[in-house]
């Protein structure tokens, strides 16, 4: 009891000085000038209708491969200690219970349709609202509702990985070409095109299509290493 | 412009009200679907806010993935939240066989 209390009074002392201070900030005033040159620059020097991409990949973009990096260090972590090596018939112990003909029919319809959405957001992300991090979890949602319907599928690990490595040796590489033929890390050094057209914006779309395809089969390969690590193929194995 | 307010604060009540269920209720699966309720509520109010750039990441993330782990999470552990009573050293090996 005397527990709760002591609980509900800092949360009632901390919830004061809260209010306190945002009572403080002024709210819709301009505090600096950098999004003014963000709105100004995305779509004059860089050709980019989106600006939130604008930032995240060119203006911010070592900030990016940041999060990138922490994806697949998380992806990796979690692959060396739940992943294993196992033979076919442990792969059809994934899923308890064979899954019903209507949800197998209807992911068959459904995986290309996802698809072609992760795949569609990925590439027009210097357009529409959406890039590289977005399109890549909805594929890997594509290819979770496989798993979870078909009991015998499973993805080739070594293509993901080489999939994963391509795709962050190509971020890595347009980097260093800007730092090598301009001034800066992450430098668009393409001729940045006509504003709003599929083929603009320099390196901005090449970058988010490869952040797109590392984060889709890194994903990918965290969910089928979580759902093969459970507790009916560990029973299985300890019977052998 | 009122349709907007009145689609906003259905919103956010909707979200409150799974936030509070997710803490209260003991069912462990039961909480994931809430905060996955949470997640949709949020994404929509993102888009009515124009930040569809936000709306997209909270729709795959927080409603699709996030869900999806935590269920084989909860597959692999128990569906019960426990009431938070010790545990005697005597009863200890019993649970572990119950799970």
């Amino acid at each position: 009891m005397i527990k709760k209390i002591i609980v509900l009074f800092i949360l009632v002392v901390v919830g004061i000085f809260l209010i306190e201070a945002f009572t403080k900030i002024p709210f819709g005033v301009k505090r600096s000038g950098v999004s003014d040159f963000y709105l100004i620059e995305s779509p004059q020097t860089n050709k980019v209708a989106n600006v939130v991409t604008s930032i995240v990949v060119n203006f911010r973009g070592f900030d990016t491969l940041g999060e990138v990096t922490v994806l697949f260090l998380a992806a990796t972590g979690l692959g060396s200690i739940l992943y294993r090596r196992r033979k076919k018939k442990f792969h059809e112990a994934r899923v308890k219970i064979a899954s019903s003909r209507i949800l197998q029919i209807g992911a068959q319809m459904i995986f290309p349709v996802v698809i072609l959405l992760g795949a569609y957001i990925f590439i027009h992300g210097h357009l529409t609202p959406g890039g590289g991090f977005q399109g890549g979890v909805i594929i890997a949602t594509g290819f979770l509702l496989l798993m979870i319907s078909y009991r015998g599928f499973s993805v080739n690990h070594r293509t993901i990985s080489w999939i994963e490595s391509l795709a962050g040796m190509t971020f890595v590489g347009f980097g260093l070409i800007g730092l090598i033929k301009g001034t800066t890390f992450l430098q668009n050094f393409l001729p940045t095109g006509e504003l709003n057209n599929l083929i603009s914006g320099g390196i901005i779309g090449i970058i988010y299509v490869a952040v797109g395809f590392k984060v889709a089969s890194e994903l990918t390969g965290a969910l089928d290493t979580f759902l093969l690590n459970n507790k009916q193929v560990t029973h299985l194995e300890d019977e052998e | 412009m009122t349709g907007i307010i009145i689609i906003i604060s259905v919103l956010s009540i909707l979200l409150i009200g799974s936030g509070i269920f997710a803490i209260v209720t003991k069912n462990l699966l039961h909480a994931v679907i809430a905060t996955g309720v949470i997640s949709l509520a949020l994404s929509v109010l993102f888009f009515l806010l124009h930040a569809p750039d936000v709306a997209l990441t909270e729709a795959a993330i927080g409603v699709a993935l996030t869900t999806i782990i935590f269920i084989i999470a909860i597959r692999n552990t128990t569906e019960k939240e426990d009431d938070g009573k010790r545990v005697k050293k005597t009863d200890k090996p019993e649970v572990n066989k119950v799970n």
